[in-house]
């Protein structure tokens, strides 16, 4: 008996999906344009984060030795840093690594080669690349190693100089935006997913408004409240579904058509550069493609049927 | 089988549809309801299918309070009681068929049972050739043989016919009151309301006459008189 009742309002419901046409047009695109703004969301939020990330990954200090310090004592210090809660990674560049990277750097350019075979030894002076857990952390790292002041075994201080100071100004500038840019989009995005939901919800008030006579003939009959709503929930899971399918198409084609686009504005140089923010979209569509389905699917479905539901209660006290 | 017990109804805005209304209906019996517009004869079917519900008073089905029925019992209810209304109220995303399956679907028939029924019943007003057209497509006599069919398929006790010729011209008129006896006289009880008096002369029943929510005549054999 529970079968047959699932049979025929499956049925039913499939049935009214195709014979209601325009209605179901009607839902679909209303649907998938809400889908859309999810999925605007979730591509906002990739894109806003891969930035983020990249921006938060190029900003470092770093503490440069004077040219004759003992490279025992810098990796001495390179362990003390390690050690602050702060740190994210402390990478230590040897001045010979230094030298390596330069010569490699211009070697096509033969006045800057003969420059530096002038310059009698290794002119550069070995780093330390400090980066913090977030942008707003580099102060308390930068007042620690002045405070810490490491000498050698002869007195004269380790650290030349500390490039905190010039970098300041942007580093606190990046540690109050970030956070503000994160609030502001998760604030944004609640707002347009409730309105999502709410234009959504009342498409399907409407619809199920326009057959609020059936509705009552139907109970009239005798027709028990599942008879009624189980077909109408049932068309709703497939405006969700048919929605669903189409916004994760669109998805797919927004994808690799704004990497496309990224690509001829930046310039092909600029994109090898920086070719973690070309591919943004399309690398996390495919990476996370199992993800996005789940929510895209999930929220299409549950749109649908929640809203049925709901709207044809009113309707059910005849 | 049916006892209305001093039903009155007041709606909200305290006009009275019903005053102290008392009648029984017995088994087999064909009573028609007549009376002007406004005169509670609708109201007194409604509080039947417990559409309506009565200010005070009670309704009986057999020994069962109507008013004080659960959501659940009143869909069982109303799979025993046939209803016909002058609109016919078919589902019009819904063919002939589908439109009378639908009953027998809600009272939990078979798929064999609803696959033999529903043709004969078609056959049984006349509406065979039409079985897979949508209302839209039907006439008025037509549409209300329709509802008609889908009141009957599910073999209910009793059969409501809510001034089922109201929309209809004077040959449909006659055909509907024919199919209306030739099922009363298989057994099955009904209750018409009507302002027709041609309708009433045709059934030669029991007649019930309402004016301004009273019963003022109940006459075995009756005639139309207002």
């Amino acid at each position: 008996m529970i079968f047959t009742t699932f049979k025929r309002i499956t049925r039913t419901g499939f049935v009214n999906f195709w014979r209601n046409g325009f209605l179901s047009f009607a839902a679909i695109v209303v649907i998938t344009l809400s889908l859309s703004v999810f999925g605007g969301l979730v591509f906002g939020s990739a894109f806003a984060r891969a930035l983020l990330a990249d921006v938060k990954d190029k900003v470092d200090i770093n503490a440069y030795f004077t040219l004759n310090a003992p490279e025992e004592d810098i990796l001495a210090l390179q362990k003390d840093i390690k050690a602050m809660a702060e740190v994210s990674r402390v990478e230590y560049v040897s001045s010979e690594a230094v030298l390596a990277q330069f010569k490699e750097k211009w070697n096509d350019n033969a006045l800057i080669m003969q420059g530096l075979d002038e310059i009698e030894g290794n002119p550069f002076p070995a780093v330390l690349n400090i980066k913090a857990i977030n942008p707003g952390q580099y102060g308390s790292i930068a007042s620690f190693l002045e405070q810490k002041n490491p000498t050698a075994s002869d007195g004269t201080p380790l650290i030349e100089k500390i490039n905190y100071q010039q970098n300041k100004l942007i580093i606190d500038r990046l540690g109050r935006i970030i956070p503000a840019i994160e609030q502001a989009g998760s604030a944004i995005a609640i707002v347009l997913a409730l309105v999502a939901i709410i234009v959504v919800f009342n498409t399907i008030r409407i619809i199920i408004y326009t057959s609020r006579d059936e509705i009552s003939v139907m109970k009239l009959v005798g027709a028990s409240n599942i008879y009624v709503r189980g077909p109408l929930v049932v068309s709703g899971i497939m405006y969700g579904i048919v929605s669903g399918i189409i916004t994760l198409i669109l998805m797919a084609i927004f994808a690799y058509w704004s990497d496309a686009v990224l690509l001829r504005v930046a310039g092909v140089q600029v994109a090898s550069d920086f070719e973690l923010v070309v591919n943004i979209l399309s690398r996390y569509f495919v990476q996370n493609f199992g993800q996005i389905f789940m929510m895209i699917m999930g929220a299409g479905i549950i749109l649908g049927a929640v809203s049925s539901y709901i709207a044809v209660r009113r309707y059910l006290k005849v | 089988m049916i006892y209305y017990d001093k039903v009155t109804r007041i709606y909200p805005d305290k006009s009275v549809a019903l005053e102290n209304v008392s009648f029984g209906v017995e088994p087999k019996e064909f009573v028609t309801i007549v009376g002007h517009s406004g005169a509670g004869k609708t109201t007194l079917m409604k509080m039947l299918i417990a559409e309506d519900r009565p200010t005070t008073g009670s309704v009986f089905f057999e020994s069962t309070d109507i008013s004080r029925l659960s959501k659940r019992d009143v869909s069982k209810l109303r799979r025993r009681i046939g209803t016909v209304f002058q609109d016919y109220r078919l589902i019009p995303g819904k063919t002939v068929y589908e439109n009378i399956a639908f009953a027998m679907e809600a009272s939990g028939r078979s798929d064999a049972e609803i696959a033999s029924d529903v043709p004969h019943v078609l056959e049984l007003v006349d509406l065979g050739h039409k079985i897979w057209n949508f209302p839209k497509e039907l006439s008025g006599g037509e549409r209300q043989r329709v509802a008609i069919a889908r009141a009957i398929v599910t073999q209910p006790d009793i059969i409501l016919a809510d001034e089922p010729t109201g929309n209809l011209d004077p040959t449909s008129t006659y055909e509907i009151i024919q199919i209306l006896q030739k099922i009363n006289d298989l057994g099955t009880t009904i209750i018409l309301t009507t302002h027709n008096k041609g309708v009433v002369d045709t059934v030669k029943g029991r007649v019930l006459t309402m004016e301004k929510g009273r019963i003022a005549r109940d006459d075995k054999n009756g005639k139309y008189v207002l």
